[in-house]
């Protein structure tokens, strides 16, 4: 064997010695100038002031003093000591005094008591829950239906529960607050077209469809999604379901249909906007409504294919976290399904006084009204705004009181001025 | 293994009771093979059926959107289709009867392995219910009880069809909002429908951008959702850990908001009173100081704690002495302890009057029913004793006498059980998968209906068996379930706790030493 030479062997001494150096050598750092010494964080702490929990409100200020109502809230009903003719409520079809209805409920009452105490998953699915979804399927004719216990909560869990962050969802302006806060709960993409403007749509789907195209691979997974209502509630109108069905094929977006006030007033048995336009039940993927409206009970449901509602009984927040519907209203609910199937006339009859009820309202001087002839729930805006939000409001408001002293009900339009993303124009709401 | 407090004020009693007992190491490990596998299995069966080898009963997509971006990614439903599905049978169980301390359960078979179900149309009936949220039993069908809330349902109807600020107030719901503020020893409260809701719309009403809210690791979904739609920065605590909470509190004033390093608006405390799948009880005098010294403001969620704890059933605040005016937010929910469904959030006048104009409740959703209304009414004169009886009273400590005897004789037995000593929810831990499903199935054939629960609403190795003690069950109820519970336990080597317990304390000497 060579032995080395001997500068080869003083190099490696060197560098072994360095290497060892460098492992038992103080790692540097940066001079830490933002550490703040104890005395320093205890001044701050004293110096901080929050800002009050909630701001002040004023004592004039028309949403805390509440008009009360002694008294079922039917046909009549006594506001604030007067007895009036009820145009405020959402009861669109009169069943909220039906005594059949009542009926099933107190017998429901008898046997399950009040409440559920229990979410869906853990012993709080009862038959009353089951019949009640089978018979909203049997009645819509789509293969499956899920039951929440509060309408709010309803198209507000349905759509996170689709709808991811990276998708997209188009969706119309004149949305209601309950899908508002699906989309924000969502945090997802969202693409507001103007209301009832398929042009508006069709060029947002189409710029989608370039940006889909320089990029395939997003384009593939990423889902996306058309939210509309049937009959809106700011505007009162009805959306162009046949054009949305024509171009959810053309672009591959699915729809969402929000019928709250739609469901058992348009169509001749009461299905819908689906049934009012003629429109295959399978093209729409997700029907959600409330039965808070036409139904007059408590609650929300959703209903279509099974391949897509089975996906909410896991993943819908309200419905898996939240306890069920107490059995009460839902047998009150059965019953207004039967009274819906047994009496398809009541429909017509509800139609005939929409109009009837809004050729009359036509040519009063500087109100105008908005909304389609046959929808139940209009709105009527002051011609001439002043400009100023709280004027128009205090104007509407006593025009509502003089209705109230001739014993007709009416109510402002009530929106939370700071939350909605394109607020309406103050207005009534009849 | 017990957990360590600070040293500030501490109620005498919370050191002894909580505990959270951590099993042998060999289960720790057994569970994770068991989900390996299972996992493992999984793959398999996928794979065979895109083969072609098993029958797919996954419901499948329409023909005519085929093309269509799938609606589900593959994996997100892997979780679903390969574990859930086979045990899916011990969840979602429709029941025929009422929820009381004894219910009759619809008997469904699955000729499928749980794919799809039938009601064979019989039904198994008299099973003891320990799962439902029935802690003061208000869950009854007695015509005398109901009988005012009879009369509501037949003069108003079921619902009210319009939206609090518009035409649905009736001057039930204030008679309603006046006697829960009366109860919980507040100014004013205002209540709501659903107490899901309640949080989810009233927290993005209290806070907004630039605000920052502290919440608890084990908060609920509702809470969770109330906080990101509100736009707040969220920062999370570790469970019921006041050193985390006071190091949290303590960056937050010194250091602002993230990058501009402004000064935060609010800070707001989100706790609850009774963690449901833990059984803990929240450390309230501690978090009152922390809170007065960082002025933070407090939110507090009793859903579990309303009516089931304290000497006279009002919470939190009574259990550990603390003025409700203390709390910034109380909030709470009528389903568990009064029977019916709905929120309340109470505080002072200032508060709930900002809530009665700016919650998002108040002016989209609809108004509560008045039956329930009614009957939320009766269940507090009953508590609190107005409507002339004792009953109220006599429930609450029943409750209380119900959940110590239950709990005691657990730990006696050598179960390992969370949570302190007066919640009436008592999580009994079985760890591994198989156990999990095994239980559920024989204690149903025992005739008893528990609840268990697993992953994800639980860290991967702590699944559980969820018991809620309620003031209906009898002594004689409450030792035929833990009868069972012993044979089952040796059956399936339930017992973990390597703790020795004397036999048969005596439950009131471990509380008052």
């Amino acid at each position: 064997m060579e032995t080395a030479p001997a500068y080869h062997l003083i190099l490696e001494g060197i560098l072994i010695l360095w290497i060892i150096r460098l492992l038992f050598s103080k790692t540097y750092k940066l001079p830490e100038t933002y550490k703040l010494t104890e005395k320093e964080k205890e001044d701050l702490i004293e110096e901080w002031q929050p800002e009050p929990l909630v701001p002040p409100v004023s004592k004039e200020h028309p949403a805390i003093t509440y008009d009360v109502v002694t008294g079922p809230p039917s046909h009549k009903i006594i506001i604030n000591g007067k007895e009036c003719v009820n145009f405020a409520s959402f009861n669109f079809l009169g069943l909220l005094d039906n005594e059949r209805v009542k009926e099933k409920a107190l017998a429901s009452l008898k046997k399950y008591g009040v409440g559920t105490c229990g979410p869906r998953g853990f012993y709080g699915t009862f038959d009353v829950h089951l019949e009640l979804e089978s018979r909203l399927a049997a009645f819509m004719k789509t293969e499956e239906a899920i039951i929440y216990s509060y309408g709010f909560a309803t198209i507000a869990s349905a759509i996170p529960a689709y709808s991811k962050r990276g998708d997209i969802i188009f969706v119309d302006e004149a949305a209601c607050f309950s899908i508002q806060k699906g989309l924000q709960a969502s945090r997802s993409f969202i693409k507001y077209f103007k209301h009832n403007d398929m042009e508006d749509l069709e060029r947002l789907l189409k710029e989608q469809e370039l940006e889909d195209q320089k990029n395939p691979r997003k384009a593939r997974v990423t889902r996306k999604f058309i939210v509309v209502e049937g009959l809106y509630m700011n505007t009162s109108d009805v959306c162009p379901l046949p054009d949305l069905v024509k171009l959810k094929y053309k672009y591959k977006v699915r729809i969402f249909l929000e019928e709250s006030l739609s469901f058992g007033v348009l169509g001749e048995h009461g299905k819908g906007v689906t049934e009012h336009f003629g429109v295959n039940m399978d093209d729409i993927d997700l029907i959600s409504a409330n039965m808070e409206n036409a139904v007059a009970s408590i609650g929300g449901f959703c209903c279509g294919r099974s391949f897509v509602i089975d996906h909410q009984r896991l993943s819908g927040q309200g419905y898996c976290f939240s306890a069920s519907l107490p059995p009460m209203l839902a047998a009150a609910a059965i019953e207004a399904l039967n009274i819906m199937e047994e009496d398809p006339d009541i429909f017509t009859v509800l139609r005939k006084k929409c109009e009837h009820v809004y050729s009359a309202l036509q040519g009063i001087p500087s109100l105008k009204v908005v909304g389609v002839s046959f929808a139940p729930a209009l709105h009527l805006q002051l011609e001439r705004g002043s400009g100023s939000r709280v004027t128009d409001l205090q104007r509407l408001r006593s025009v509502v009181d003089y209705c109230l002293d001739r014993n007709v009900a009416l109510t402002v339009a009530r929106y939370l001025e700071k939350e909605e993303r394109f607020l309406p124009p103050p207005r009534l709401q009849a | 293994m017990k957990k360590s407090s600070p040293q500030s004020g501490v109620h005498p009693r919370q050191n002894k009771q909580e505990s959270f007992e951590q099993p042998p190491m060999y289960v720790a490990v057994m569970t994770y093979v068991g989900y390996g596998l299972v996992t493992l299995f999984g793959y398999f069966r996928d794979f065979l059926r895109a083969v072609g080898l098993e029958k797919c009963h996954v419901a499948q997509e329409r023909e005519e959107q085929k093309d269509f971006t799938p609606l589900y990614q593959d994996f997100e439903n892997f979780y679903t289709r390969n574990l859930y599905m086979r045990v899916r049978d011990n969840w979602n169980r429709p029941i025929c009867s009422l929820p009381g301390p004894v219910f009759d359960l619809m008997e469904r078979v699955s000729d499928d392995y749980n794919w799809t179900f039938r009601f064979t149309g019989k039904s198994i009936p008299n099973v003891i219910n320990m799962g439902s949220y029935n802690y003061l039993g208000f869950a009854e069908n007695n015509a005398d009880f109901l009988k005012s809330v009879a009369d509501r349902l037949q003069r108003y109807g079921a619902a009210v069809c319009s939206t609090r600020q518009e035409t649905g107030n009736l001057s039930l719901h204030e008679e309603l909002e006046q006697l829960v503020a009366e109860f919980l020893g507040v100014e004013s409260s205002m209540t709501f429908g659903m107490g899901f809701a309640t949080n989810s719309m009233n927290i993005p009403a209290l806070v907004g951008k630039g605000c920052l809210i502290i919440s608890d690791e084990l908060n609920h979904t509702s809470l969770i959702l109330g906080a990101r739609l509100s736009g707040a920065t969220i920062r999370v605590f570790k469970h019921n850990n006041m050193c985390s909470l006071e190091k949290m509190l303590k960056e937050a004033v010194c250091s602002g908001q993230p990058r501009t390093r402004r000064p935060w608006r609010k800070i707001l405390i989100m706790v609850e009173g009774i963690y449901s799948m833990e059984g803990s009880v929240v450390r309230l005098p501690e978090i009152i100081a922390l809170k007065e010294k960082y002025k933070a403001y407090l939110y507090l969620d009793e859903a579990h704690s309303i009516g089931a704890v304290g000497p006279t059933g009002r919470g939190v605040t009574e259990l550990f002495n603390v003025n409700p005016g203390d709390v910034d937010v109380m909030m709470g929910t009528f389903t568990k302890s009064f029977g019916a469904a709905g929120g309340y959030i109470a505080g002072k006048k200032e508060l709930v009057d900002y809530l009665r104009s700016q919650s998002h409740s108040a002016v989209y959703a609809s108004a509560m029913s008045p039956a329930i209304t009614e009957q939320i009414i009766r269940a507090i004169k009953c508590i609190t004793g107005k409507d002339g009886s004792t009953e109220g009273i006599r429930r609450i400590r029943q409750l209380a006498e119900n959940t110590r005897y239950f709990r005691a004789r657990l730990k006696e037995m050598g179960f390992i059980i969370y949570g302190g000593d007066e919640s009436p929810v008592v999580p009994l831990l079985l760890y591994m998968p198989a156990k999990v499903v095994a239980f559920a199935r024989e204690m149903l054939a025992r005739k008893i209906g528990v609840v268990v629960v697993g992953f994800p609403a639980t860290p991967i190795t702590e699944a559980r068996a969820r018991f809620c003690v309620s003031a209906a069950h009898t002594r004689d109820m409450l030792n035929q379930v833990l009868h069972h519970l012993n044979e089952v336990g040796d059956n399936l080597c339930l017992k973990f706790s390597r703790r020795k317990h004397p036999s048969r304390p005596d439950p009131c000497e471990e509380t008052n030493s």
